[in-house]
């Protein structure tokens, strides 16, 4: 893989991301506004620290699979339905360098939303920086991959482009709601928090809620390191076998 | 030397067998037309040889290249307009340009690709707000950008009015004047006879009739004589016309006649088109 086709698609992605206005309020400011909104609306503790604090975390947990796993699902469907992956395929450029770099993309724009997400609470809410910082950033990173996979995976399965996003998002926004991502499910009747405890989205905010809220290492929670990392290779699985690089023939 | 050479070519999608063995050949600084009426397997012949899809049966090389095993050489010579694709909507002609130059080892320079095509005027305009013929266009400029040896254009104007399909019409000849190969698709018969050296007509997967626009016309076909005698046209169709204005004339010279307003036609590209391709009714 060339390092210099490398960089020129990443900062190709990056263009074509900051250049849509839909993407970059979508995926990029949405879970900001979201935090601005449930930070002004919950008040006391919760998981024993300030409410802000707590949805900080869930909101990267959403963020995360936002960026990560809808917006890369969205936006594979309509480069292939339109054609322009199957226009790419013909240039020069490997597919693998092509991949590398929107998953590097992917991964860039969402650890600019997560700092973007500790400065705000900071400024408006006093909620502290995270201190385990090498925990956190193995976990962002661990997180995107997994949801990655998992928004290639939908992507391979979606047929056409009409509806993808309100596909996307039927999946997204309930597995936020039932994994505590815009605050915590211990209210929930036990059957929507039983469905909330076999999604990946729950796993990862156990992740960030361990490393952000009590300054554990990642290695304190090897299970759900593990269930993350098994729904990301299902993923994966489903992606290499399923996915196209041509749009559907009329 | 030949820069793409078919024999034998063969795919079927299921029971349908959209290609049923085709052989040409296409010269290195060649246009070649393939020209045939929708579903007659232009798109299907041209992306076995992009190495989109896999033949059945049949060799196939381009540029020395199987087009089932495409390197990055291959990549590097070959430029691409696809019968149908959208591009990104939100950034600019000029964006768009660097950024498919930034695939190849020995792209062209960008504004010069621009200034080919005809965009000069919309540099700096995002592709959305680009008419059909001029998104056509781009589609274009950025199959050039890497300044390929080989361009294969899957009718490249269809949907065209009059004026933007004869502006399209000078740009692909520009290409011949960079000593391109270029492989070309269309079902607009004056299309291939303007733009093609050699046109190949394609009807249900097969080729019916190959050869430079001049010789699809002087071949087999017959030969209209047309006059009028009696007040009536009388119109003989032939494919001996010497022969027939031979009697003709010396008949009427023995009887001291005139052969009012007599006339032979030679068939136009479009009277052998309608014929090969069975009279389509498009
Ligand atoms: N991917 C495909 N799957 C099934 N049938 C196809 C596919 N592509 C083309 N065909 C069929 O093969 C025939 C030839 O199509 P095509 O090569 O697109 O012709 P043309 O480009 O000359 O219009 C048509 O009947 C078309 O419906
Ligand atoms: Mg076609």
């Amino acid at each position: 893989m060339s390092l210099r086709l490398f960089t020129h698609q990443l900062r190709s992605e990056q263009l074509l991301f900051w250049r849509s206005k839909e993407a970059a309020l979508f995926i990029f400011l949405f879970p900001l506004l979201l935090f601005v909104l449930l930070g002004s609306v919950y008040t006391g503790k919760i998981y024993g620290v300030p409410a802000p604090q707590a949805l900080l975390s869930g909101l990267i947990g959403y963020g995360c699979a936002n960026t990560a796993f809808a917006g890369l699902a969205i936006t594979l469907v309509l480069r292939r339905e339109q054609a322009i992956l199957k226009r790419l395929r013909a240039t020069p450029l490997p597919a693998s360098t092509y991949v590398a770099a929107m998953l590097v993309s992917t991964l860039l724009v969402f650890a600019l939303q997560t700092a973007a997400l500790f400065c705000l609470g900071r400024v408006l809410y006093g909620t502290p920086f995270p201190t385990a910082i090498g925990s956190l950033i193995l976990a962002v990173i661990v997180g995107s991959a997994a949801f990655a996979a998992l928004g290639v995976a939908t992507a391979s399965l979606i047929r056409s482009g009409e509806g993808s996003s309100a596909v996307v998002n039927f999946i997204l926004l309930p597995m936020a709601f039932l994994t505590g991502s815009f605050g915590p499910t211990r209210h929930y009747p036990s059957f929507l928090r039983a469905i909330g405890d076999v999604l990946p989205l729950k796993y990862f905010v156990d992740l960030v809620n361990a490393i952000f809220l009590k300054g554990h290492a990642i290695w304190t929670k090897p299970l759900a390191l593990a269930i993350l990392a098994a729904w990301g290779l299902g993923g994966l699985l489903v992606a290499v076998f399923k996915f196209r690089w041509e749009p559907r023939e009329g | 030397m030949s820069a793409i050479v078919v024999r034998g070519l063969r795919k079927s999608y299921g029971e349908l067998e959209a290609v049923r063995g085709l052989d040409f050949e296409i010269e290195e600084g060649e246009v070649f037309g393939l020209l045939g009426p929708n579903g007659a397997g232009k798109t299907t012949t041209v992306e076995i040889l992009e190495g989109y899809r896999k033949r059945d049966a049949g060799d196939v090389s381009v540029l020395g290249h199987d087009p089932e095993r495409p390197g990055r050489e291959f990549r590097e010579r070959i430029g691409v307009v696809l019968q149908q694709s959208q591009l990104w909507q939100n950034i600019t002609v000029r964006e768009m340009h660097t950024m498919f130059a930034g695939y190849y080892e020995h792209p062209r320079a960008v504004d010069e690709v621009i200034e080919l095509v005809g965009l000069e005027s919309k540099r700096e305009a995002r592709v959305k707000t680009l008419s059909g013929g001029q998104k056509r266009r781009l589609d274009l400029g950025l199959a050039l950008v890497g300044d390929p040896d080989l361009v294969f254009l899957d009718e490249p104007t269809t949907g065209f009015d009059p004026a933007a399909r004869r502006a399209a019409w000078e740009m692909i000849r520009s290409l011949r004047t960079l000593g391109k190969t270029v492989l070309l698709t269309t079902h607009y018969l004056d299309e291939a006879e303007q733009l093609a050296d050699r046109v190949a007509v394609m009807r249900e997967g097969v080729i019916v009739r190959i050869g430079t626009p001049r010789e699809l016309t002087t071949t087999d076909l017959e030969v209209e004589v047309r006059f009028r005698r009696g007040g009536e046209d009388v119109v003989i169709t032939t494919t001996e016309p010497t022969r027939v204005l031979y009697e003709l004339t010396s008949e009427a010279v023995a009887r001291g006649e005139e052969l009012e307003r007599i006339e032979v036609r030679r068939p136009t590209l479009e009277d052998v088109y309608l014929t090969l391709t069975g009279d389509d009714t498009e």
